[in-house]
């Protein structure tokens, strides 16, 4: 992964200073809180219900074992000895106090990590699939062209101040795990009909209030013209965008408004006017950078492990977890596991201090000291040997992260929703949790099949719920808490926005009515159908009717 | 607010900003909004004194790209700290128009905006802060490294990082 | 009539604090000053400006109330959750600390 070198630690630890200096401006009273906002924001710190709330940047999801102690150490020192593992592969700390946060970005800087642009109306952490390098049907490895972007827009002097905050995703691999079409640019990786690179391009995916599924300006942009035209969208979004209204203010309101073909006019235009060879990186560079993810020193295996397979045959438990978080890798004899943050009772994303540290631990032994965090708040261990798969499995046992649920009704993305959140509507974690116990039987699970669940606590989606196949929204009735759900939806190469299917229900009901609508799907699915594929067959009026039907 | 240009505090702004409704004096240096221009602009033809333009966040500048060499003073406005336009407007009028002159920021123009402005090519602050130097010398003072070209004379990091190495794109 | 109180977080520790009486800021809810009435709960929220100039509190608000057994108790689940903690972690927060919601 991508290491930092004398300039990247220069402007981090200058960073560090300028921030110090603000946080003492404020409590000096220098500086008003009206103008110390924005500025703490632009270092990730946020003021929650309880407390400050910390968004540490994890660029495309890695992690190595060292920064992984060192989240955990800040968990234990300066927060409760617990962390949140977000849906934009970041790291949230629920209780951080303001006069602590620049030692604390300082101790982040040591290990190459940082708040920076993870608020603010800019370019935010770009994300990545979380299979980028070992995906056996990858193209090229994102991740090279998400650090070439995160250099380029970082304190980026043109576009810090957008009209709204900004969210670009990369895949390398024809399958989707990076929900590129909810981005504010999307860029999928793929070959034209000459067997050249480039990305295809979409623009104005977002989910909150109005969610929209982004749309393609370019289907083939070469990859070494990939910073100028970045900087021609934004340029075309920093001067049309609306600034008049916070819910109107994303891209996705502008190409709605202009039309994508007329919005790919405007910055196919924009980049021919302002084609600039200084802008694209220099070759030099672009090979340091590429180095950087060089794939780790792989055994030579034999395609077949035998003695893997064994274990499987003899641990029924074993075999469970192997099918659900076990993924193919492109090389021989390796596997890529997920390891689960979504354990029954638990809440979705978090990890404790001994947590991460034991994931440090295990991933220094069994998958060569890398650890990344995926946008469906688990973790994965991209390099682990099938032979070594027993071993690491009873291992994550001991601390409770050997979950066998990747991809079923119980890997649950939440957000943190009213427990912590202060713009909430309503809690999203003691729902995931109660519909954790109501499906906690694994036989059950098993047969459900594929089934993403997704909660938001207010309509800022953070919890991706109009993307998930069934998601759940918090709303606010008088003061009480209240969840509309949606059917359909999804956030990979077949995207859809769910559907709603019908008033919404109190929270002592939600549990019953995810309940009814998971026995629905069993009662009239075809064989080898997944909860998508009946609900696309079907429509929402079965579930409607066992739903509402009876009142 | 005062005037900061080049890294020092001008004390005598020779120029003088004319509201809109305003009549345009017959002696010295103006400013008059772009809309006015666009509208006027025939009247200052036989004008005898320097004439600048006060562009507003969301006027079209594609409009004064013809004119761009006849004025002395370009001032962009801020009617936000955190509206960025005038950011590309003034990358804009350096790079794209090849606008020399001075390109003045007004408004809502704080301390902490300085340091982006200058790098996206403004030259002169009219900076809100009870110490327009001092804000001006520690913003400026403040990162020494920068990761993207933009519309100043700063190496960026990834030049800095192949020092002989001729530019070459990416293949 | 409702009965309200003036809430904020401390600028410092961002902790949930309550505006008790003499200007003093608790971090218990028990010791709120409850009034009643627009113009009581106006003036309230006036005197907590002293103490956002002071650099003590961030963006007081007033927050509705019922009194029971004399206390203060929230009447929305978000004041509740202020007041107490996470609703996920009853061994974290003020409920931690022993105190009455
Ligand atoms: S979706 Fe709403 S409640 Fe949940 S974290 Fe985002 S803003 Fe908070």
């Amino acid at each position: 992964m991508y290491r930092y070198d004398e300039y990247d630690h220069r402007i981090l630890a200058e960073r560090v200073e300028q921030f110090r200096d603000q946080v003492g401006r404020r409590i000096a009273g220098d500086i008003s809180e009206d103008e110390f906002k924005p500025l703490r924001l632009m270092n990730g710190l946020y003021l929650q219900l309880h407390a400050y709330m910390l968004r540490v940047a994890i660029p495309y999801g890695m992690l190595s074992s060292t920064q992984l102690r060192k989240l955990a150490y800040i968990a234990r020192r300066f927060d409760k000895g617990y962390g949140h593992f977000t849906t934009r592969q970041n790291i949230q700390y629920h209780w951080i106090k303001l006069e602590q946060a620049p030692d604390i970005l300082g101790e982040l800087a040591e290990v190459e990590m940082h708040a920076i642009q993870t608020s603010g109306n800019c370019v935010r952490n770009t994300t990545a699939d979380q299979f980028a390098g070992v995906a056996f049907d990858e193209i090229e490895d994102p991740r090279v062209w998400c650090e070439i972007v995160r250099q380029w827009s970082t304190f980026h002097p043109e576009f810090s101040f957008l009209p709204r905050k900004f969210k670009i995703a990369i895949t390398g691999s024809p399958h989707d795990r990076a929900a590129l079409c909810v981005h504010d640019i999307g860029l999928r990786m793929h070959r034209d009909a000459a067997g050249e690179i480039g990305f295809e391009v979409m623009v104005g995916g977002g989910q909150g209030r109005t969610p929209m599924l982004a749309e393609t300006i370019r289907p083939f942009l070469p990859k070494q013209y990939l910073l100028s035209y970045l900087e021609a969208i934004l340029r075309v979004y920093n001067q049309l965008g609306r600034r008049d209204n916070i819910h109107k203010a994303r891209i996705k309101i502008l190409v709605g408004a202009v039309g994508a073909a007329e919005f790919a006019r405007l910055v196919e235009a924009e980049w021919q006017a302002s084609r600039n060879e200084d802008l694209e990186l220099p070759a030099a560079e672009f090979e340091r950078i590429h180095a950087h993810f060089a794939l780790p020193p792989y055994e030579a295996l034999p395609a077949e492990t035998p003695a893997f397979h064994a274990k499987r045959f003899e641990n029924r438990e074993f075999a469970r977890w192997v099918r659900t978080n076990v993924s193919r890798h492109k090389q021989p004899g390796y596997a890529i596991v997920t390891v689960s943050l979504k354990p029954e009772g638990g809440v979705p994303g978090d990890a404790s201090d001994r947590q991460m540290e034991a994931m440090a631990d295990i991933a220094e032994r069994f998958s060569f000291g890398e650890v990344r965090v995926t946008h469906e708040q688990n973790l994965v261990l991209a390099h682990v040997k099938e032979a070594d798969l027993y071993e690491l499995w009873r291992n994550l046992g001991f601390f409770d992260l050997a979950a066998a649920n990747a991809g079923l009704i119980t890997d649950i993305i939440a957000c943190p929703g009213l427990d912590y959140c202060s713009l909430a509507n309503a809690r999203s974690i003691p729902v995931s949790q109660a519909i954790g116990r109501r499906f906690a039987d694994p036989e059950r699970q098993a047969r459900i099949g594929e089934l993403k669940i997704k909660i938001s606590g207010c309509i800022n989606a953070c919890g991706h719920h109009h993307v998930g196949h069934i998601g759940i929204l918090g709303v606010d009735k008088k003061g009480e808490e209240f969840y509309q759900i949606t059917l359909g939806g999804s956030a990979d190469e077949t995207a859809a926005l769910g559907d709603i299917v019908g008033p919404a229900f109190a929270y002592d009901r939600v549990v019953d009515a995810v309940d009814t609508i998971v026995d629905t799907y069993l009662g009239i699915r075809i064989e080898g159908e997944r909860f998508l594929d009946t609900y696309r067959r079907v429509g929402l009026q079965p579930f409607k009717e066992r739903l509402y039907g009876a009142r | 607010m005062a005037l900061v240009k080049n890294g020092t505090l001008v004390a005598d702004d020779e120029w003088r900003f004319v509201a809109e409704a305003d009549e345009i004096p017959a002696e010295g240096a103006v400013v008059v909004t772009a809309r006015r221009w666009l509208k006027e602009r025939d009247r200052f033809a036989g004008r005898n004194a320097p004439t600048g333009i006060k562009i507003e966040a969301g006027d079209d500048i594609k409009a004064l790209a013809a004119d761009i060499d006849r004025f002395g003073l370009v001032a962009v406005d801020f009617p936000k700290f955190n509206d960025g336009r005038g950011y590309s407007t003034a990358h804009l009028l350096r790079e794209r128009y090849g606008y020399k002159g001075e390109i003045r920021a007004v408004g809502r123009v704080l301390r902490d905006s300085l340091l982006y402005m200058h790098r996206c090519g403004f030259d002169a602050f009219d900076i809100v802060d009870k110490d327009p130097l001092g804000a001006w010398r520690q913003k400026l003072g403040e990162m020494s490294v920068f990761y993207q070209p933009a519309t100043d004379d700063r190496t960026p990091a990834r030049e800095l990082r192949h020092p002989r190495r001729p530019l070459a794109r990416a293949s | 009539m409702t009965q309200e109180i003036v809430t904020a977080n401390r600028l410092r520790d961002g902790a949930v604090v309550y505006l008790a009486p003499e200007g003093y800021w608790s971090e218990r809810l028990a010791d709120a000053v409850v009034v009643e009435g627009e113009v009581a709960a106006a003036e309230l929220l006036g005197t907590a400006e002293a103490a956002v100039k002071a650099q003590i509190v961030v963006a007081p608000y007033r927050a509705d109330v019922t009194l029971e057994s004399g206390l203060p108790v929230p009447r929305t689940t978000k004041e509740r959750i202020r007041s107490r903690g996470p609703s996920i972690h009853p061994e974290l927060g003020k409920q931690a600390e022993g105190q009455p919601a």
